[in-house]
């Protein structure tokens, strides 16, 4: 596969150095590349496609007419993470993490972050995930934060940053297990010599720690259920996937019932006591009794066996608090307060609209500042100040007089790039990474995570949902294949 | 059931039987226009007289009239294979066992939800470009796609309670099939109990075995080809995958695994009418039912069919009242 065309553009290359020279764990990568014949990428390409459609890994797409099913991009040269920086990564995620769920949990108890001025009071009580039904509940082992998905960027500087922490719901790990085995069984070729560290033991995980939030009365095999909103929702796959994987039951709403403050199934057999839920609905939908009235997708009665301890719910509901975007503007300062230690990875810089200083300076620079309302996600009520147009600008500068509170600012970030299989060449395109980290009786992160890219050129937006795709993340092991370790 | 799996919910366990009765049905329909095909070559007959069966062992002739009037083979074919519009076409039946699939896959295995992914991928596909492959082959394909998902079922799923109510779904489908095709052919070849021999009943007959694939196995146990005996093969055999009894037969022996009781110590109506349903069949005896009228006979069967299926939806399927379920066993787990 010919590099010879192949430029990095100026921007961060995961693959080359600035002076086009291959990046040392890259450099297997890039030979075995360079020795295929001409058009063996795109036939395993091909093959891939055909194959994902095959086994059914596609996403509804919202809006689109019944039964529009898409397959999620997936391009075939994959993105290296080195052994050193991934530990630095992982150390970084775990700090963050702990911090995060000590965080959380004194939102809902003694708000001593409040009390001590770290955090304003006003910034708690506004953020659109906060849900003071949550008061004085405390989970299994005081954890609220079982599955987060952080997204991290690599900016021109080439330091890691971290972007958002996605605590809520977060999705995509089933991509990353997809598109592992879609890289082995198209082009396995490509591992020659590699030591990758695996990522199919994630499942046995999951179900690790979603088993340890169960009482002990539950004994040792608890009956784990993961609930989905249904067959129709934009992450059913994963949903089934998963359900599959660990082997438990995927359950809708409708086969829940609570009595008594405790949750059951409806089976053939009658009721079955539920113990554990890993529930991938959103906290509103969960139980029409306490949230949203409206909410057809809950089981009603819900927060009440939870609040009982009967059940478990992993994520815990109202973790959504740090999901803020001003709220995330906090974290380094929480990590300081509640664990005593500098963040190892960064956050982005970020201005908060309601402060006035803030304010000023975005709405003078907003053609060179990305704007984000503080709660939306999927790359939605967003704008990139240097790709907008007067008019967008204009639109998002009245959004921010308007409701202040609501809108954070960032630098544009010059998103890193991957060499990625466009039509028969290789181009530079932005990526982003999402590791995935759980945390039960102790804190796993996967090794990699979901690389997700922007195959539209010059496009920073990675979201499915707007031409974004996916590749497998490869970190290396230490030490060469076959070394004794 | 007695079984090492937890019990399925309610909702997995509708959604299994469903998706197995879809795949059979078409591959009973594949089958059928297949057979018909086939038999058009040897038969100088009038096109309505032909086709008009295969509508007519469907049971949506009312629609199907409504629809395309004349039982040309163009509109038949066109109908039972592949109207979207008509919720038992060869296209509608896989499009809801793959639908029906997607909302268990995490019940059945990924082998399986591939195999019913593809089928319909490919007939979609067909569908689409009919004009570059005969319909025979289209047919073959379809056919043989049941099969294989037969096969990997059958090779990757353990016999546990899901296991069980798709065997159930397949047996039920296909005994109703088979007691329709006997039904209607029987009921253009032979009119009066007297009958009357005509030099195309012989191909006739062979057909209507062929349409369940049975002509082979009925020549090792009765050789010649006669009305009576071919009741008796697809009534009443217990061996014969596709005939009634042995349908009812396994069906039987599913719901016994699912319940974990036998018949005559089951709380369940759908147990108790199957279990009358396999003692009738066990007695029946078929000069006396032609006698009294083949197509009463089986028309009174398939209203008993329909009853078991009625009460399987509410023993098992339908999310009935809290309290019922409770009594059910919900404590001992």
């Amino acid at each position: 596969m010919p590099f010879d065309s192949y430029r990095t553009g100026g921007f961060y290359d995961e693959m080359f150095n600035a002076d086009g020279t291959v990046r040392p764990e890259a450099r297997l990568l890039a030979e075995t590349l360079d020795s295929l014949e001409p058009g063996e990428v795109q036939r395993c390409q091909h093959a891939a496609e055909r194959l994902l459609l095959e086994m059914g890994i596609t996403f509804n797409v919202y809006g689109d007419s019944a039964g529009a099913e898409r397959i999620f991009p997936f391009d075939l040269i994959p993105r290296i993470v080195g052994a050193k920086e991934w530990d630095w990564i992982e150390r970084g995620l775990r700090q963050r993490i702990l911090g995060l769920n000590e965080f959380i949990n004194d939102i809902y108890h003694d708000q001593r972050i409040i009390k001590d001025k770290v955090i304003p009071e006003e910034v708690i009580r506004t953020a659109a995930y906060y849900r003071p039904q949550c008061h004085g509940i405390n989970p299994p082992q005081g954890v609220w934060c079982h599955i987060t998905g952080t997204d991290l960027v690599r900016h021109e500087d080439g330091r890691i940053y971290v972007l958002e922490d996605n605590l809520r719901v977060p999705s995509g790990v089933s991509y990353v297990l997809e598109n592992r085995d879609l890289m082995k069984r198209t082009f396995p070729r490509i591992f020659e010599g590699l030591r990758i560290r695996p990522v199919d033991n994630y499942p046995s995980r999951l179900l690790e720690t979603l088993e340890a939030m169960a009482l002990p009365e539950a004994g040792e095999k608890p009956t784990v259920v993961l609930l989905t909103p249904g067959m129709y929702n934009s992450a059913y796959f994963e949903h089934s996937f998963l359900a599959q994987q660990m082997g438990i039951q995927l359950v809708e709403g409708r086969d829940l019932v609570v009595q008594d403050k405790t949750v059951w199934m409806r089976t053939t057999q009658g009721l079955r006591k539920v113990d554990v839920i890993y529930r991938r609905l959103d906290d509103d939908f969960l139980d029409p009794q306490v949230f949203r009235k409206d909410s057809l997708l809950g089981v009603p009665g819900l927060m009440e066996a939870y609040r009982a301890g009967t059940v478990a719910l992993a994520n815990a509901p109202g973790n959504g608090v740090a999901d803020d975007k001003v709220v995330y503007a906090y974290v380094p300062e929480m990590i300081k307060y509640y664990l005593g230690e500098d963040a190892i990875l960064p956050n982005v810089p970020t201005f908060l609209c309601w402060r006035d200083k803030d304010r000023k300076h975005v709405l003078e620079n907003i053609g060179n500042l990305v704007i984000k309302a503080a709660n939306e996600a999927g790359g939605y009520g967003m704008l990139i100040g240097p790709h907008s147009t007067a008019e967008q600008r204009e639109d998002f500068a009245a959004r921010i007089k308007a409701n202040p509170r609501n809108y954070i600012a960032q630098p544009t970030l010059a998103l890193s790039r991957v060499p990625t299989l466009i039509g028969d060449r290789l181009e530079g395109r932005h990526v982003d990474l999402r590791p995935y980290i759980l945390y039960g009786k102790d804190i796993h992160v996967l090794p990699g995570g979901l690389t997700r890219v922007a195959l539209r050129q010059d496009s920073l937006v990675v979201n499915s949902s707007q031409g974004g795709g996916s590749k497998d993340t490869w970190v290396l092991a230490g030490g060469r294949k076959g070394a004794s370790h | 059931m007695t079984s090492e799996t937890p019990p399925l919910l309610s909702r997995v366990a509708d959604s299994v039987y469903w998706m197995a009765r879809y795949i059979e049905r078409a591959e009973n329909v594949a089958r059928f226009i297949g057979v018909n095909l086939h038999l058009q070559l040897d038969l100088p007959l009038e096109p309505a007289y032909q086709w008009q069966p295969l509508i007519d062992t469907s049971g949506d002739a009312e629609r199907f009239l409504e629809q395309y009037g004349e039982a040309t083979e163009g509109n038949v074919i066109q109908f039972l294979a592949f109207d979207d519009r008509n919720s038992n076409s060869i296209y509608s039946c896989l499009r809801a066992a793959r639908e029906n699939a997607r909302s268990i896959r995490e019940t059945i295995s990924s082998e399986m939800w591939e195999q019913v992914n593809s089928m319909y991928l490919q007939f979609q596909d067909r569908r689409a470009a009919r004009q570059h492959e005969s319909l025979p082959e289209i047919l073959r394909g379809t056919r043989l796609a049941c099969h294989m998902f037969q096969g990997i079922t059958d090779g990757t799923m353990s016999y546990n309670e899901a296991w069980h109510f798709l065997r159930l779904g397949r047996m039920i489908e296909r005994a109703d099939k088979t007691s329709r095709i006997l039904d209607v052919k029987y009921f253009i070849l032979l009119p009066t109990t007297t009958g009357v021999g005509t030099p195309y009943d012989d191909i006739h007959w062979a057909a209507v075995l062929k349409s369940v694939s049975g002509f082979e196995m009925y020549r090792k146990r009765f050789g010649r080809i006669s009305p009576r005996n071919i009741v008796d093969f697809l009534l009443m055999n217990r061996e014969f995958p596709r005939a009634i009894r042995h349908c009812v037969q396994s069906a039987q022996e599913s719901l016994h695994a699912i319940t974990g009781v036998s018949a005559s110590s089951s709380e369940y109506e759908s147990q108790k009418l199957m279990k009358v349903l396999g003692a009738e069949l066990q007695s029946a005896s078929v000069p006396r039912i032609i006698q009294s009228g083949l197509h009463e006979y089986l028309d009174a069967l398939q209203t008993k069919m329909n009853a078991v299926g009625e009460s399987l939806l509410q023993d098992f399927f339908i999310l009935g009242p809290v309290e019922r379920s409770v009594g059910a066993g919900g404590a001992q787990h």
